[in-house]
């Protein structure tokens, strides 16, 4: 380890994590270092010391390309063949006919006419699903993080407080609000308190939808404050001392330097809410799973259970829905990458 | 509470502080209210569940043993006809009238309309739907095939990715920019674009109900790799040359001076892999359909699925599902959000 003293480190870690990292490296990491130089020594000297390269690559691009890239390209093959047979050789070409199946509608504004009604009732509610909880968790968002920018007090806390709920599994977070949400349930304890009537919150379609809605901004929320957050933390505090030195009011501050500087942290943030919102699958599933009726079926879910839940197991459909869900995707991440954000913002949304 | 007006170095808060430590209290009970709201009903008896309005706190009835009665009855403080209050026994009810003994004299049947009698209770918080959920549900099964694939992917993850990372920040190889771009161009493809075709591999693999077919296929992240090779890029490649003359061999270089000096990123990575493994859902759901292999997050979905719903092991095996990731933040929370806001991933 003389080397790497010798050299400036870039960042030290944290000291928790570094002496645990220590404490168990010194002897497993020698053992583990003889045991697999013994194999690594003799490839380097056959296959000199550039193409070690290969091997270093090798475990994670065979991963890669057996558990996302070939599956990607099967996608589109399955997108174009027919029948409820699993095997691709089993399966009839069948051209563009799930496409056609999806999008056969008498009249596009009224998902009942479709010949698929269950795929384009999830589009049109994916979409208003889509817009106002985009919509409702930015602003959130952004109010928040405007909130925790200011001079306060345990300003650590409360950050951590609103981060929380990201943490939480779909599982767990439906769990919470399903309990809170039922008939008997802390929401209807009081607006009975207040002298209403209890609402069944679950049963109805538009009181569905609107906690999910809601739910979904609960759980997100916190991760796009904490972007923006550390948006609002890189506009240097000068700008803000020379306009108040210049008479600026504090509503000017935030007009003229605050909203134009970060104007690219809310696009990343806008684009990649976006794109988290069109797949939203796993919180629905355990709240509502998809109910009451078609309500919050979503794209996701469609797609799901297309495949896997119907006894008609039509793979090629629900391929077929998830190249249309891969199109918006493409779309979103261009928008992304045209806008200036960097790649990794993006980064398993 | 002098330090409260503090803040603005100023001697008094103004409305604009006032008012945003108003929404910061409102922000903080309603993200933290209904956790704890999850967790102190988790306590609750089940009668206490479907009480109506609910109570805050658990409650527990007391009970009094009377003499020929073989199991305990239920205490309530009743209020006599002539304005009296009384503790009583409750033998049995009968519509709205409430046969009620004195445990000192059970031989006597007092008649009492229910509303004039409140059950005596103390708050108690009760480990009962914590020991019923433990053994009704297969928790220790599901918390072990959370651990195992949670521990396991997140070493395999670190390992790969790392290796991945080092070869395309530090080395000059045919096809190196192609396999980059190939990353990066599929950061964003989501298992749910895929799902079918994944389905199909995980069968042919023959990892259909295994738990390598959770653990393997999202190990290769290209998030990570893309994380550890920016991170790499930092590390000075005379360090590498210095060891190489040395006659220390590749695999050497990488292991000891590479890993050492990536630890922040990988510390980071590590953190956001238990995270995602954790809280998996849709990969296990489609891999795994035999009970024995469900993760707890797959068990407590299929478990709430079920027709008779049971509110309060529900309650505590969810309590039980979000513990561990709760205590990691609570020790790593700096360290976590400082992670999210610099590298923008989740």
């Amino acid at each position: 380890m003389n080397q790497v003293q010798a050299k400036p480190t870039p960042k030290a870690p944290p000291a928790a994590v570094r002496r645990s990292l220590e404490g168990v490296g010194s002897g497993l990491l020698h053992f583990i270092l003889n045991a697999t130089e013994q194999i690594m020594v003799p490839i380097q000297r056959r296959i000199g010391v550039q193409r070690m390269a290969y091997v270093f690559v090798l475990p994670n691009l065979l991963i890669f390309g057996v558990f996302i890239l070939l599956p990607m390209l099967l996608n589109f093959y399955y997108a174009f063949t027919g029948g409820t047979n699993l095997f691709p050789q089993d399966r009839p070409f069948v051209g563009f006919d799930n496409f056609q199946r999806l999008f056969t509608c008498q009249d596009f504004f009224q998902p009942n006419t479709c010949l698929e009604d269950r795929f384009a009732r999830s589009m049109v509610n994916t979409a208003v699903f889509v817009t106002s909880q985009v919509a409702l968790v930015v602003l959130i968002s952004l109010i928040t993080a405007l909130a925790l920018n200011r001079k306060i007090v345990a300003r650590g806390l409360f950050r951590s407080v609103f981060f929380y709920p990201v943490l939480l599994s779909p599982v767990v977070v439906a769990l919470i609000w399903k309990w809170i949400l039922q008939q008997d349930g802390l929401l209807n304890a009081l607006i009975v308190s207040l002298g209403g009537d209890r609402v069944s919150f679950l049963t109805s379609g538009d009181w569905a939808r609107f906690w999910v809605v809601i739910i979904s901004v609960w759980s997100t929320m916190g991760f796009y404050t904490l972007i923006l957050l550390a948006g609002l933390q890189s506009i240097p505090a000068e700008l803000y001392e020379a306009s108040s030195i210049d008479g600026a009011s504090a509503w000017t501050a935030f007009r003229r330097i605050t909203m134009p500087l970060l104007m690219p942290t809310m696009m990343v943030v806008l684009v990649l809410s976006v794109i988290r919102a069109v797949q939203i699958f796993d919180v629905v599933f355990a709240f509502t799973g998809g109910g009451p009726g078609t309500a919050t079926l979503y794209l996701v879910q469609y797609i799901y259970n297309t495949a896997f839940t119907n006894l008609t197991n039509l793979y090629g459909l629900a391929s077929a829905a998830s190249v249309v869900l891969a199109f918006f995707l493409v779309v979103f991440t261009l928008l992304q990458l045209r806008l200036g954000g960097t790649t990794s913002d993006v980064a398993d949304a | 509470m002098n330090f409260i007006t503090r803040t603005r170095g100023r001697g008094r808060l103004d409305n604009s502080d006032i008012l945003t430590y108003l929404y910061l209290l409102l922000g903080t009970v309603l993200m933290f209210g209904p956790v704890l709201w999850l967790v102190m009903s988790s306590f609750k008896e089940p009668a206490q569940l479907v009480r109506f309005p609910p109570t805050f706190l658990p409650y527990h009835q007391e009970t009094v043993t009377v003499e020929g009665h073989d199991a305990p009855l239920p205490l309530f403080e009743v209020t006599l006809e002539d304005g009296s209050t009384r503790q009583l026994a409750q033998v049995r009810r009968v519509g709205i009238q409430a046969q009620m003994v004195d445990p000192a004299n059970p031989e006597e049947i007092i008649k009492v309309n229910i509303n004039q009698r409140t059950p005596v209770e103390r708050v108690y918080f009760g480990l009962e739907n914590y020991i019923e959920g433990v053994n009704r549900f297969p928790f220790w099964t599901y918390f072990r095939n959370s651990v195992i694939v949670t521990v396991a992917a997140t070493a395999l993850t670190l390992l790969i990715n790392s290796m991945a990372a080092f070869a395309l920040s530090k080395y000059r190889f045919r096809g190196r920019d192609a396999i980059f771009l190939l990353t990066l161009a599929t950061l964003m493809v989501p298992l749910s674009v895929i799902l079918v075709p994944v389905f199909l591999v995980i069968t042919q693999v023959g990892w259909n109900n295994n738990l390598l077919g959770v653990i393997v296929p999202g190990a290769a992240t290209p998030t990570g790799v893309f994380l550890l090779r920016q991170y790499m890029l930092t590390i000075p490649d005379e360090l590498i040359e210095s060891a190489r003359i040395d006659g220390a061999s590749e695999w050497r270089i990488y292991l000891q001076i590479i890993l050492p000096l990536t630890r922040p990123a990988l510390a980071v990575l590590a953190i956001f892999s238990i995270m995602w493994r954790w809280n998996d859902f849709l990969w296990p759901l489609i891999v795994l359909s035999r009970n024995e292999l469900f993760t707890l997050q797959v068990g407590l979905n299929s478990f709430q699925g079920e027709l008779q719903v049971q509110w309060n092991l529900i309650l505590a095996m969810t309590v039980l599902t979000l513990l561990p990731i709760t205590l990691v933040f609570g020790f790593l929370q700096r360290y976590i959000t400082t992670g999210i806001a610099t590298t923008g991933l989740k």
